[in-house]
This record gives C-alpha cells, sequence and structure tokens, in this order.
C-alpha cells in the first residue's frame, strides 16, 4: 500500500522533523509559562508577531540570527505584556490571553502593512538553507532526518533538552516547577512568586515568537498574513498531550507533524481518492483523539488558572 | 530571665490598619531552648505579629532583635536568613511533588546551574534520624499523612538551620496521638537549643506542654507568665476578657427516630468506596457527634444527608419516610439543616450580601416571593430580625459576605439553618477556626435546637467539641462507623485510637443506648 511506504520514506521524517519546529518551539514555551502556573493563550498572536517581526528584521537588511534574536525580544514584550496582566493585577489568564492573540496578529499584519503599503505579492528574502553536521549528516537515514536540516530546526532539538535539563536538574527548574504547583510554597521560602512567574512567561512567549519566526526565516521565505494557521492552539492542546513534560512534548510535536506531512503527501498521490479536506482535517482529529486519551491521566500544575496573591490563601 | 541575651527580643510593636490597632505596643522576649504558647482570640492580633515577625508587613513602631542584631523590617529573607521558621496552619506544601523538592527549593541559589539532590537527600536524612521523625525523602507529598506533612513542615525549617520556630496552630488537624508525637518532637528541638513559639487556642496543649505563655487580646499582651503558675481557667478568662461563656448542658430525652442508614455504602467517580456499609441513627432530640481523622468519609456522609449524593446503595430513611433519589433542594423541604464544613467555598456565595446569603435556602418559598419576583419588604424584615437575634456584626444587609468575619459568617449560616426549624441539622465542624465565645454560641444553639426535638448530626475533628455537646460519639474510619460511644464511658486516648483505626471499639466502651 501507498500509504505504508511513505512510513519508510525517509524524505517524509526528515519533513516531518522539519514541519515539527515551529510547533515545538510553541509547545516548549506554553509548557514554560503553564508550568509556572500561567496559562498563556496569547500564544497564536505572539507567534504571528515573531514571524513577522523576524521577517522584517531581515528584510531590512538585517542577518538571519539577528532576525531569530529580535523575533525573541518582541515575544518577550507581549510576554511581559501578559505577565503585567496576569500575575500582578490578577486578571483572568483566558480573557488576557486572547486578547494578546488579537493584538499580536493584528499589530503584525498592521504593521507589515504600514511598512510595505504598495506590495500586492509579498516580498521574498533568503531565509536559512539546511546545514549539514559534519560527520553525523553521514549517518545513514538518522543522519539525512536529523542532521540535514535547517540550523532553527537543529536549535529546537537542543532547546527541549536544555529546557528539561532546566526543569529537573536546577534550582531554578524546581523554583518554576513549584510555583505552578503552589505559589505559597515558594513565597514562605523567601523567593518572589511574581518575579518567577514573570520570567517563565517571558521567556515562554520569547521560545513562542522563535517558532513564528522560524516560518519566515526558514520554512518560508515570506510573510503571509495569517500563516501561524492555527499552529499555536494546536501547541496548548499538546501541552496538555505531554503532560506538561518536554520530552513528551517532543513525542507528540513529533506525531502530530508527522500527520501533517503525511496528509501532503497522500493528497499529492492521485491514486487515493478522498477529498483534499479528509487528509487536512487528518492532525486535528488526531489532536482531539490524543487529547481525549491523555488528558485523562495528565497530572496538570495545580495552581494553573490561580492568581497569587500575596497574604491570601 | 534577663540574664542573658534573649534569642529573640521584639520591643515595643505596634501595627495600624486605618483605625484599627492590631498590635499596640508588644514585648515578647524569647530564650534558647524555650516553648513559648501565644494564645488569643480570632483578631487578637497573633496573625499580624507574626506576619511582622516574617517581614509580611511592617511594624509602625518598635524593633525586632535577633540574638542581638536588629532584623530589617519587611524582608522575608532576613527573616529566614536571620534563623526563623514557620510552620503554617495550611502547609506550604506542593503536593505533586517529592519531600526532597519542597525542602530544597529556594534554599540553593537560583544561578546553580545544577542541584545537589543527593546532598540535600542526606542532610535530611541525618535530621530525621536526628529528631526521630520517620520521613521518607523521595515519597510524593500527596501520598503523606498530615502529621507527616507536618514533619516535613519542621524538617524544611531545620534544614535552613532555624533557631527559632513558629508554629500556627499545629494540631487542629492532628488526632490526640499525633499531636503527642508532635509535641514530643518539639520537646526533643527545644532541648536541642531551639526556640519555639506555638500559636493555639486549645488551653490543654499550652498546659502541658509550655513553658511560658502570653495571651493577646485586642492587640495588646494581657498575660504573660510560666505556665507552671498559671491554670486553664485562669487563662481563658484572660483570652475572653471576663468570665467565659458557658454552654449549658441540658439532659437529653431521645425521642423518635429521624435520621436511619442502614448497610449504607457510596463510591465516588473513581469507584473508590467512599461510606462502606454504615449504620446510623440519630433520634429526635439528641447531638450524635461523628468523630474522626478528616478524609474518612465524614465529608460524604455530610453530604449524603444534605441530598448532595444521588447514587448509593442500603436504606436512608428520614422521619420514617425512605429517601430514594435525594437531591439538595428536597432535603431542605424535608427539613434538614445544613452547616458545610467549609463556609466561604460551600456555605456562603461570598460576593452576594448578607440578604441574599440569608434567604439562599429559602427564597423560593412561600410568603418570600411573588410570582416569581423576590419579595424585598418580608426578605428585609426577616434578614433584620435575624441579624438582631443571632447577633451577627456586619455593615448591613447589603454588604457583601466575604467582608465579615469568619465567627460572623458562621452565625449567618447559623441562623440561615435554625430560622427553618429544621427537624435535623447536620453540622460538618461548625466551630473549625472559632474563637472561644464563638464557638460558645454555636454550641450553645445547636443544645437548644436539640432539646426543642431536633436532631444533630454533629461531625467534628475536635474531640474536646464532642466531649462537651455530643450526646452520643461514633468513630469514622475507612467509611464505616463504630456503635455509639457514651461520652461518659471512655476518653480521648480511647477515641484517639479508634480514630487512627488501632483499635476497634470494644463493646466495653459502648454505651447502654438499647
Amino acid at each position: 500500500m501507498d500509504l505504508l511506504l511513505i512510513l519508510f520514506e525517509t524524505g517524509f521524517w526528515a519533513a516531518t522533523v522539519r514541519m515539527a519546529t515551529p510547533l515545538l518551539f510553541g509547545t516548549l514555551g506554553e509548557l514554560i509559562c503553564e508550568r509556572a502556573g500561567v496559562l498563556n493563550l496569547g500564544i497564536e498572536g505572539i507567534m504571528a508577531a515573531g514571524c513577522m517581526a523576524g521577517w522584517t528584521w531581515v528584510y531590512f537588511g538585517g542577518d538571519l540570527w539577528t532576525g531569530v534574536l529580535f523575533a525573541a525580544f518582541v515575544g518577550a514584550c507581549f510576554g511581559l505584556l501578559h505577565a503585567i496582566f496576569t500575575v500582578h493585577l490578577g486578571l483572568s489568564q483566558h480573557v488576557t490571553g486572547l486578547g494578546i492573540t488579537m493584538l499580536g496578529a493584528a499589530l503584525s499584519s498592521f504593521v507589515f502593512r504600514m511598512l510595505l503599503p504598495n506590495i500586492t505579492t509579498p516580498p521574498k528574502i533568503i531565509p536559512f538553507a539546511p546545514v549539514k553536521i559534519p560527520v553525523l549528516s553521514d549517518i545513514p537515514v538518522v543522519g539525512e532526518i536529523l542532521f540535514r536540516q535547517s540550523p532553527m530546526t537543529m536549535l529546537a532539538l537542543v532547546a527541549v533538552v536544555a529546557v528539561a535539563y532546566v526543569l529537573k536538574k536546577t534550582p531554578a527548574g524546581l523554583a518554576l516547577c513549584m510555583t505552578g504547583e503552589n505559589p505559597s510554597a515558594v513565597e514562605s521560602q523567601g523567593l518572589s512568586v511574581f518575579a518567577i512567574r514573570t520570567t517563565a512567561v517571558v521567556i515562554g512567549s520569547a521560545f513562542m515568537a522563535v517558532g513564528g519566526a522560524f516560518l519566515t526565516l526558514s520554512a518560508f521565505d515570506a510573510f503571509y498574513i495569517g500563516m501561524v494557521n492555527g499552529r499555536g492552539w494546536i501547541c496548548i492542546a499538546l501541552v496538555v498531550f505531554a503532560s506538561w513534560n518536554p520530552g513528551k512534548a517532543l513525542v507528540g510535536t513529533l506525531i502530530f507533524a508527522a500527520f501533517d506531512a503525511l496528509q501532503m503527501r497522500v493528497q499529492q498521490q492521485t491514486a487515493v481518492a478522498l477529498p483534499y479536506q479528509f487528509y487536512l482535517m487528518m492532525p486535528y482529529i488526531f489532536s482531539i483523539v490524543a487529547l481525549i486519551v491523555m488528558s485523562r491521566r495528565s497530572a496538570y500544575p495545580k495552581a494553573l488558572l490561580v492568581p497569587f496573591r500575596k497574604g491570601e490563601r | 530571665m534577663g540574664e542573658a541575651t534573649p534569642l529573640l527580643s521584639l520591643r515595643g510593636i505596634t501595627k495600624r490598619f486605618g483605625a484599627l490597632v492590631a498590635n499596640d505596643d508588644i514585648d515578647l522576649d524569647l530564650q534558647r531552648g524555650e516553648m513559648l504558647a501565644l494564645l488569643g482570640e480570632n483578631g487578637a492580633g497573633k496573625t499580624t505579629l507574626m506576619n511582622i515577625l516574617f517581614g509580611h508587613y511592617t511594624a509602625d513602631e518598635g524593633s525586632i532583635e535577633i540574638d542581638g542584631a536588629p532584623l530589617p523590617p519587611g524582608s522575608p529573607k532576613a527573616a529566614l536568613g536571620a534563623g526563623l521558621g514557620m510552620v503554617h496552619q495550611h502547609f506550604t506544601l506542593a503536593d505533586n511533588m517529592s519531600v526532597v523538592d519542597n525542602i530544597m527549593v529556594g534554599v540553593e541559589p537560583l544561578t546553580r546551574f545544577r542541584r545537589n539532590t543527593a546532598a540535600a537527600v542526606a542532610k535530611i536524612r541525618a535530621l530525621a534520624e536526628r529528631y526521630e521523625m520517620d520521613v521518607s525523602p523521595y515519597s510524593l507529598v500527596k501520598h503523606l499523612s498530615v502529621g507527616q506533612r507536618q514533619r516535613v513542615e519542621i524538617l524544611k525549617a531545620l534544614y535552613r538551620h532555624t533557631r527559632i520556630l513558629i508554629l500556627d496552630e499545629p494540631t487542629a488537624v492532628l488526632t490526640p496521638q499525633e499531636s503527642d508525637h508532635l509535641f514530643a518532637t518539639l520537646r526533643l528541638l527545644v532541648d536541642q537549643g531551639l526556640a519555639i513559639i506555638f500559636i493555639t487556642h486549645k488551653l490543654r496543649e499550652v498546659m502541658a506542654a509550655s513553658d511560658r505563655c502570653l495571651v493577646l487580646r485586642h492587640g495588646k499582651v494581657v498575660f504573660a507568665c510560666r505556665t507552671a503558675t498559671t491554670s486553664s481557667e485562669q487563662l481563658a478568662r484572660r483570652m475572653v476578657g471576663g468570665e467565659l461563656p458557658e454552654v449549658r448542658r441540658i439532659a437529653a430525652t431521645p425521642g423518635d427516630p429521624l435520621l436511619e442508614l442502614g448497610g449504607l455504602s457510596a463510591e465516588n467517580d473513581h469507584g473508590y468506596q467512599l461510606l462502606d456499609h454504615l449504620d446510623l441513627t440519630v433520634n429526635a432530640g439528641e447531638i450524635v457527634g461523628i468523630a474522626g481523622v478528616s478524609g474518612n468519609g465524614q465529608s460524604q456522609l455530610a453530604d449524603l444527608v444534605s441530598g448532595m449524593i444521588a447514587d448509593f446503595s442500603g436504606t436512608f430513611m428520614l422521619a420514617g419516610a425512605p429517601i430514594e433519589k435525594p437531591s439538595p433542594r428536597q432535603m431542605v423541604r424535608r427539613g434538614v439543616g445544613r452547616i458545610p464544613e467549609d463556609r466561604t467555598a460551600t456555605g456562603l456565595i461570598g460576593d452576594m450580601t448578607v440578604l441574599e446569603n440569608l434567604a439562599l435556602e429559602s427564597y423560593w418559598k412561600r410568603g418570600f416571593n411573588r410570582l416569581g419576583f423576590l419579595a424585598a419588604v418580608p426578605l428585609r424584615q426577616r434578614t433584620a430580625e435575624l441579624l438582631g437575634r443571632f447577633d451577627i456584626r456586619c455593615a448591613g444587609a447589603d454588604a457583601p459576605v466575604r467582608t465579615m468575619s469568619g465567627g460572623n459568617m458562621q452565625k449567618l449560616i447559623l441562623a440561615r439553618v435554625l430560622a427553618e426549624r429544621p427537624i435535623l441539622i447536620v453540622a460538618n465542624q461548625p466551630t473549625w477556626g472559632l474563637d472561644v465565645g464563638a464557638t460558645a454560641f454555636v454550641h450553645q444553639r445547636l443544645i437548644e435546637a436539640s432539646r426543642e426535638g431536633a436532631g444533630v448530626l454533629l461531625i467534628s475533628e475536635d474531640l474536646d467539641e464532642l466531649f462537651a455537646i455530643a450526646d452520643t460519639i461514633q468513630v469514622m474510619y475507612q467509611g464505616t462507623l463504630s456503635p455509639p460511644i457514651d461520652p461518659a464511658r471512655t476518653n480521648a486516648a480511647e477515641i484517639g485510637l479508634a480514630m487512627s483505626g488501632q483499635r476497634d471499639i470494644s463493646q466495653a466502651m459502648i454505651s447502654a443506648r438499647d
């Protein structure tokens, strides 16, 4: 069967890893925020802002890596805004997050239009080219799948390990996780819940924006309005799927991206006569099923969504 | 005293909140190796004083010295650094994390690249062994008993080289045996040179465990002495500021059975057996006390009788009529009054007004609504009458309930229940967190209601309360109830053992109810 044959192509798996990249950054970012007890529904808008910021930086003459940094900075600013509302003022995390999403998405289109008012076809930049890691890229199969990717993809894979290490092995990671479980426990040990949560939301939002920048600086070479296309919401589902664990987040994003890559390939094969919408739907069906199966046993951070007020319990 | 520099010394601490003086010129000295009991009613200023000590508040006047060195005000970090440790009444532990994680958090600098868990575990083991506390560093907090959690809190303080340990109502959640264990541990710590302050309003503990005591009232130190030179009666009078409100016991004359549960079982959604073939009879005119450590099915028993559990097996009779599919409204209609264990969560709606909260269980009754609209005049009259009759202090009928004190909230719930003249009252922890005066008020009202013919099911973790007002006591353990016991024929130690499941209630203790 053609479908099964696809699974044995290294090209398919390389595409899977590539397509997982923006989701991976977004999921890690959301995971960091939620581990500290703050839901960040601003993710969709922050990714859009990252898309636009990274692309604009490069289009106006910056180089690619500083473009990524600039996107991260813009994401961090949105994160700070979210933190001020939800952490310091204790407002509803849902409402604020949705507001940030609308602001991020609308502001990025608006700024794009302001900067380039007379353009009909989106202008292009020269994006990241895949790099071959010496030696490792010569390993059969694995080398092609993992070590001939865009440098941003490799950065994402490194980020999984880094985030997992920080959460599990460092005092700062312990304080972060404890804040999401019981802020009073952190406060009573002389740490500041406000500072920890703000830092987590700022860093997490920077991750999200880098995920957005991958779309314009690596996956494509231009900025389109609406190009994030729901990836942010998928990341939120993937965090639940992953039970707030970076390793499982990698697995989840890969499975989702595999369905996405699969639907693209199956669509190209004329032999399979199903409406293309069916294939488009597959990754989303997967995420719904996965959520139903996984969320029953997921151990969510206990203080998620609960604003911390000093002196109250 | 006065021969050595005190370890902790407060001088002239004053703290005002607007017009209210929460702490008024408080002096306090604490020596090494001394256990001080801090007593006072709710609102006496104990919590404010501790918050000032820990830097959560800054005092308007006065100074704090630790070991002769002044403590910078308003800095929790400085307080921890100077060797102050606190065990809160509500534990500040993360349930989903391990003991060692809970103890380590915030101790190592956040910029360190790697946690040294192995060293921490070794240190915790050494501390646990030295102070005879049995806690395994790797177990998750959610798998620990309440007593063990408290030990983790104490370890948390010791791990940071605490020299002054403060415990806020440490025995509120413990069985008598666990309390004894706690005080044995504290005595061990004091013998090693620690200084301990414990906040409480259980006089028995003060007399048994403390070296010295200090009574606060309206923000002032009204009494300070060596424990050996005083008596619990004297302390109680100082706390209340006069004679103790006395609860008059009236002999019970049980009437017909009101509530009869036979072989009753109920599970939760996960198939976990919460009530396990339980038998219970409450007669008219008597108070049946249910003792037990929380989590043994008491809340489910209360929920069942107030109509919040619809799925059960066994027989459930109220005033001789079987109940098949109970609902809260139906139980209210049939005359069940509910005093829930958590007044702010399931008793009252904080953002709604006093009037609305008082009407919650009766607004649909005849007289309080016309054609589906609330009848304002009768509701106002009723509210005014109840506020007066139950001596509820609040800013008025239209004040939101969340602005009231705990004692007044409880009086409000009591008023709501008793105004309907219920035939059966389910009171779950009705005096939790209340001071001596408010507790006596609640007890008196429950006794009066029962002597006028209502049945009272009193669920409490406070054995003193059960011995004070219950006519018979049954112990709840893992969803089952012991046979009724006559309080006059047993003691707290026996009940305590049954509460921890270590002893069946022996036949000798069973009352001659039949």
